[in-house]
């Protein structure tokens, strides 16, 4: 065992994490823990933009943008984070502009805009060129960009490290974080970092399901590291399928496409979208597009030899606004379904994209206990976090911006509070949950494989909890879930070596991946209402006399096996009263 | 660095059939279904655990693929149903993170960015693939290789924009044209694919490589940047721009389509005509 003493760690080395180091690593000595290395985290894979009031290219403001994001995360959103995050977009685009992110320009030479999704004039008039983008890899540049802003600073990094638990104190007035445990891949040894302040920003969990633009590696490790001390986790069952994914494949192309004027076609070349949002038609939100073009495909429109998906025209636009705009796309559906958008429509299909729940905290990133009281010193950002400003739906854009606002709050937060306050000292024997569990899962007590129980729980979370869902099928989900839960505790890792074992890291991961499934598909069952990117066929209505409110998911008892308690926090408003959602 | 450990090192090739390991010790349990219009790939990989192997040695897997499968779904076929001990790194699998370069079939690639139907030469009829570490770069296990003396010449340009002057309250203005300047070397995923496939960096470790002078590139050619006088003194050096032989492996190499060798050029002219 090694040991480790720093004022503030990181877990995560993606745009949340590194927006946080370079806040905190300016202010207190910090450390970034990352499983990966830092260019490999998803930020990079996003695509169409940041949104920011500039009002570069036409009349725009935050309270538009505000306003704009609660309705589209139909009013599950905390208006307070949200009126935050519109004001501080401003400051946070620009920030990355003289970090030296090269956006695309105007002609006066000033940060171009285009339109996203849900992103309207004047409160849903028409659709608003706010997004700030760098061609179809604005993600890409982000993350690239910071972590350059980094290695200026000289940031300090742990790379491939896997952080497997957080170690909090009891103190007078309750639990106090007082560091992290984490397992070197290189070596297998374990590593105890006790700090002053630990933020989590480790992002989501995508993994869950089989049709997903995430990466292998979003297994929402962090979130079940929290859940697994009896913390809550909020909204879970809010999980965006973001409307273009590569058909079959679940790839990313970006909203950004439709933002340049692409259409979405069924087999009949139908524009669809103007039957289902007549004002902003393929630039509605993604939960709207995304049950679109499922019922779509139920209704028998779709195209394709089994009618299982739908188009995306990016035909008018011309090879020169694909080439300079959208190039990456452009390659990715050249290269992996061999069509290419100057000449022929693209099949898509809605992915699994983005946890819109997560570790809930406050506007300054604090981590809650509970309804109301803070762990001090636990931090948390980014897709793991759940602040909420996307309530029950996220819109376009608005990911890469809540890392940047909420991952340089959590920066500036965690620093401050190490600043202000001295280590105290970590739990006795504070290795002994993750060396149990590495040991549980190295030793010999069954033959189920990994990828076996990894692809069950994705084909059921697809089936069952995805796009629409019933109480018949999250039933099904359930029982499948703690079906797999049962054989999880038979699984056998192959591996028993000490450097680079990927083995022993799949089977943790899929650990995770197994608890955050039942937790979602809990969360679903409970919530008899369809909000955002929530959809019951059951229960088609948004039912805000008895679920306008945030779940909380805690686990109860000890063990993969253990029961969910779900508990129910308020909605923060300001001035934005519920109204119907119409687009 | 040391030479057993570096995947440019020989090993003999031991494949025979008494070490083909399909279906035999390593298999794991049964095999998941074969999709309809799958067909047997042989998957070669070159093999090296350092802490237990003496050296590298070849291992053949025979592996059901689609020809749109992707080279990683081979070799997460093998992990999973066959080998759980292969080890390489990947994330997003789709060409956008960078973990995943490994030399296939003698030219470096990014395993998710390969599609099976484009490496069966002769019509479909060679179906094996060879797969190895890229070269250059110390060998931990397997495909995995230590990348921490890419990222230490990466970090060595001053890959960061560099201003001394007042920061302004909006955005610096930058004209289209200016910013276009740099775009191609933005694209870069710091992958590792260019900079191991060059002959040069394959005999002297020493040399920057075509990936961190392409970042270099990406300041040098910013109109905001004001460092390029630092950053053309730094590849300046012995081991810096002048060690380019103008292979043009790089530029193959690259998965996101970078002109690798015309931009280690345009640092080059801005170092002998001393202008941007």
């Amino acid at each position: 065992m090694q040991f480790h003493k720093y004022d503030v760690v990181i877990v995560g080395a993606g745009g949340a994490g590194m927006r946080a180091a370079i806040e905190s690593g300016q202010r207190a000595r910090t450390a970034v823990l990352t499983k990966l290395y830092p260019t490999r985290s998803h930020t990079g894979a996003a695509q169409g933009g940041m949104c920011a009031a500039l009002a570069n290219v036409e009349e725009d403001n935050w309270e538009w943008h505000t306003f704009d994001t609660i309705k589209g995360g139909d009013y599950l959103v905390d208006q307070d984070a949200a009126e935050i995050m519109a004001k501080e977009a401003i400051d946070a685009v620009l920030d990355l502009e003289k970090m030296g992110l090269p956006f695309n320009r105007t002609p006066e030479g000033k940060i171009d805009q285009r339109r996203f999704g849900g992103h309207t004039r004047n409160h849903g008039e028409a659709a608003v060129r706010r997004a700030c983008y760098a061609a179809d890899r604005t993600g890409h540049m982000i993350l690239q960009t910071l972590y350059q802003n980094c290695v200026k600073h000289g940031i300090e990094f742990f790379n491939e490290f896997y952080v497997l638990d957080v170690l909090l104190t009891e103190g007078e007035d309750g639990p106090v974080c007082t560091g992290a445990v984490a397992y070197e891949l290189a070596t297998g040894e374990i590593h105890v970092f006790q700090a002053k302040s630990i933020v989590f920003a480790t992002g989501g969990f995508g993994k869950v399901f089989k049709t997903t633009s995430n990466a292998h590696t979003l297994t929402g490790d962090g979130m079940g590291i929290v859940f697994r001390k009896g913390l809550p986790l909020e909204d879970m069952e809010f999980y965006q399928f973001h409307p273009t994914g590569l058909a079959g494949l679940g790839i990313l192309l970006t909203e950004g496409a439709r933002g340049e004027g692409a259409i979405l076609r069924n087999a009949s070349g139908e524009r669809f979208m103007e039957r289902y949002a007549p004002t902003i038609k393929d630039l509605a939100p993604r939960d709207i597009v995304a049950r679109s073009m499922a019922l779509e495909v139920l209704e028998g429109r779709g195209a394709g030899p089994n009618k299982d998906y739908v188009l995306l025209d990016c035909t008018h636009l011309g090879a020169e606004v694909l080439e300079t705009k959208l190039p990456d796309i452009t390659e990715f559906a050249r290269t992996y379904l061999a069509v290419d958008p100057v000449t022929e429509p693209v099949p898509v299909y809605p992915t699994a994209h983005y946890a819109m729940g997560g570790i809930p905290t406050n506007i300054h990133a604090e981590v809650l206990r509970d309804n109301e009281n803070v762990i001090p010193g636990l931090y948390a950002a980014g897709e793991c976090a759940c602040v909420s400003v996307h309530g029950a739906n996220r819109l376009g854009t608005n990911s890469l911006l809540d890392i940047n606002v909420f991952g340089r709050r959590a920066g500036i937060a965690a620093a401050e509070y190490a600043l202000a306050h001295d280590h105290v000292d970590i739990p006795e024997n504070p290795t002994k949950v993750v060396e149990e569990q590495l040991a549980l899962l190295l030793s010999e007590h069954g033959h189920e494989r990994v990828a076996d129980i990894r692809i069950e729980l994705q084909a059921t979370m697809d089936a069952n909890a995805s796009v629409y869902r019933t109480e018949e099928t999250l039933k099904q989900a359930l029982h499948d879930v703690q079906a797999l839960k049962e054989r999880y505790a038979h699984i056998s890792v192959q591996d028993k070596g000490k450097r680079f074992n990927t083995d022993l890291l799949e089977a943790a991961e899929l650990g995770f991946l197994l608890e955050l499934a039942e937790i979602l598909v809990t969360g679903a069952l409970a919530r008899k209402e369809s909000r955002g990117g929530h959809a019951r066929e059951d229960y088609p209505n948004r039912d805000d006399t008895n679920f306008m409110r945030h779940s909380m998911a805690y686990k109860q008892g000890e063990g993969l096996t253990a029961d969910i308690r779900l508990d129910y926090k308020p909605v923060t408003f300001t001035r934005y009263q519920p109204m119907e959602r119409k687009y | 660095m040391t030479a057993s450990a570096t995947s440019a090192a020989s090993a003999q090739d031991n494949t025979s059939a008494g070490q083909d390991k399909t279906n035999a010790a390593g298999s794991r349990g049964s095999q998941p279904p074969v999709p309809e219009g799958a067909i047997t790939i042989t998957v070669k990989i070159r093999r090296f655990n350092t802490e237990f192997d003496d050296e590298p040695r070849w291992e053949s897997f025979q592996v059901p693929a689609l020809p749109t499968d992707r080279v990683l779904n081979l070799l997460h076929h093998v992990k999973w149903y066959l080998d759980g001990t292969l080890t390489f790194r990947r994330s997003c699998a789709h060409g956008i993170c960078g973990s995943d370069a490994m030399r296939i079939n003698g030219v470096n690639r990014l395993a998710c960015k390969v599609l099976v139907k484009d490496l069966l030469a002769g019509g479909g009829k060679a179906t094996t693939i060879t797969i190895e570490p890229i070269k250059g770069l110390p060998v931990h296990k397997d495909l995995l290789v230590d990348m921490e003396p890419f990222f230490e010449a990466f970090r060595a340009v001053k890959p960061y924009l560099i201003n001394y002057g007042q920061e302004p309250t909006r955005e610096r203005i930058q004209s289209a044209a200016d910013r276009e300047r740099f775009d191609d070397t933005t694209k870069c995923i710091l992958c590792a694919c260019c900079t191991t496939s060059c002959p040069v960096y394959w005999t002297e470790g020493s040399y920057f490589g075509p990936a961190a002078i392409v970042n270099a590139h990406r300041f040098i050619f910013d109109s905001r940047d004001e460092a390029a006088e630092e950053r053309l003194d730094i590849l300046n050096d012995v081991d810096g721009v002048w060690r380019c032989r103008t292979t043009f492996n790089c530029t193959d190499a690259c998965p996101r389509g970078i002109q690798v060798t015309k931009a280690i050029q345009e640092v080059k002219r801005a170092l002998l005509f001393k202008r941007v």
